[in-house]
């Protein structure tokens, strides 16, 4: 079967794989497995994202709370997500988290759950940030107009604080869809998960690692690209 | 109209306000003069509350504003402030800068807060600025519409911290030009400045503070000519 694809792909692949021993047609066969892993990662990073925005948004507000014991809870959350390996937190959630609010465990669910929590502790830091770059005269200017503190925040803080948070929130992605590769330990079926399959199977290093690498790469590289672009763009809608 | 009896406010263990009591009757403008540090600008923000005070008391028309009670809200949009570094909002154009308020705490309609602002964007001679974003305005520009957005509250009382310190010479005349034409409508103020021409031309009454306390009070033109006390004499001399 493998054959069959060289003959296909012409005498330059065949030349390539003989010299370097190199084997296309294994990538040929694992390639619907790398694309529907490729969705995985995609899927999972996008859920995870959207979670930690939210959860992020919370926790970065509730570090800012004034009071210190109020604040205390969501600054040691920070601390120990940063703090601690992500793969420690995840076979914490797979194995620990999870089975106490399901019963059982999930690959998918812990995956989405541990990336979750892991990216809010992140994204909180830089709403705190973000939030805390913005002049204090921009608070004190709203709130002597008679606006309230969540007034204050929504119309005037964040829409400032929000545009210089897309740099470092795109990166956060970024980081996010890598160690979303991690997941491939507790079974999600992503990239890594099938790239590690394909060593097992055929033993081979190069084919499954440097195609799990290419594909990573095409991911990020996209999302620099459109977020570069995003950022131009907020940059011309208004002066600021 | 303001009330003040016996303010203190310290930061930490440095008292900056010792012992302030003061009143203020509607309409009358009140100057406040004194040496950097003098702790002037501080009883300024203490009159609507953007510092929490130590002790004492201030009440707006009759109403105890340091008593927990009462909604400061409420208060701050009757008191309008002008700030030293303007603290427009950036994101927002010079129009939006002055319907946000009106909007969202006195809940105007928009319409009516376009119409409003575009009088006062015509009092302060910007009505061609509008839709500008404050960036692209000079800083005499920018203090106009920040006296534009503050009046945009309809206050009964506008406070004035050093509204002309961080402009250029050049831009000075034209933002005493709008605070002198508030005088002469009937407009309650309190100006911090060191502006001692504004003082002599405009003020129903002149303070000096030094060190936490008011030196001394009269009328311009017996504080200026006639110093009671050693430290106004010694500051007038240095500024005069």
């Amino acid at each position: 079967m493998g054959d069959e694809m060289l003959t296909l792909s012409g005498g330059l692949l065949e030349k390539m794989a003989s010299s370097t021993g190199f084997r296309f047609d294994l990538i040929g066969e694992y390639m619907p497995l790398f694309l529907k892993g490729t969705l995985y990662t995609i899927g999972i990073s996008l859920f995870s994202i959207f979670i930690g925005l939210i959860l992020g948004l919370f926790i970065g507000l509730g570090e800012l709370i004034r009071n210190k014991l109020l604040s205390f809870p969501f600054k040691a959350y920070v601390a120990f997500i940063r703090g601690t390996p992500f793969f420690v937190q995840i076979l914490i959630v797979h194995f620990g988290v999870i089975p106490i609010f399901l019963g059982t465990t999930n690959g998918v669910v812990a995956g989405i759950v541990a990336l979750s929590l892991n990216s809010a502790a992140y994204i909180a830091e830089i709403f705190r940030a973000g939030i805390q770059s913005i002049d204090r005269g921009q608070m004190e200017a709203a709130r002597s107009l008679g606006m309230t503190h969540a007034q204050a925040m929504r119309y005037v803080i964040l829409p400032q604080a929000f545009k210089r948070m897309i740099p470092p929130l795109g990166n956060e992605f970024i980081t996010l869809i890598k160690e979303s590769s991690l997941t491939a330990v507790i079974a999600v079926p992503e990239i890594m998960y099938w790239a590690r399959a394909f060593n097992g199977e055929y033993y081979r290093v190069w084919e499954p690692y440097l195609m799990a690498a290419v594909i990573y790469f095409i991911l990020t590289f996209t999302l620099s690209y459109l977020l570069s672009h995003l950022e131009k763009r907020l940059a011309t809608d208004d002066q600021s | 109209m303001i009330r003040v009896e016996n303010l203190k406010k310290s930061f930490g263990n440095n008292e900056v306000l010792k012992d302030i009591s003061l009143t203020i009757k509607p309409q009358e403008v009140v100057v406040v003069i004194g040496p950097s540090g003098s702790g002037k600008s501080t009883f300024l923000r203490c009159l609507n509350l953007l510092e929490t005070i130590t002790d004492g008391k201030i009440y707006i028309e009759g109403v105890d504003i340091t008593d927990k009670k009462t909604d400061i809200n409420k208060i701050r949009a009757e008191v309008g402030m002008v700030f030293q570094q303007f603290n427009l909002f950036p994101h927002k154009t010079v129009l939006e800068n002055i319907i946000l308020a009106p909007m969202k705490v006195k809940k105007m309609d928009r319409e009516t807060a376009v119409k409003k602002a575009r009088e006062l964007l015509r009092k302060v001679g910007l009505s061609e600025k509008e839709n500008c974003y404050p960036d692209s305005l000079s800083g005499g520009q920018k203090q106009r519409v920040a006296i534009a957005r503050a009046l945009a509250m309809e206050p009964k009382i506008m406070l004035f911290d050093e509204p002309t310190s961080a402009l250029d010479p050049e831009m000075v005349g034209e933002v005493l030009e709008v605070m002198k034409q508030l005088a002469k409508e009937g407009m309650t103020m309190v100006v911090v400045t060191h502006e001692m021409g504004f003082a002599r031309e405009v003020g129903d009454r002149v303070i000096f503070m030094d060190g936490g306390y008011i030196v001394e009070e009269n009328t311009p033109e017996e504080l200026f000519n006639n110093p009671q006390h050693e430290r106004t004499k010694l500051f007038l001399s240095k500024v005069l």
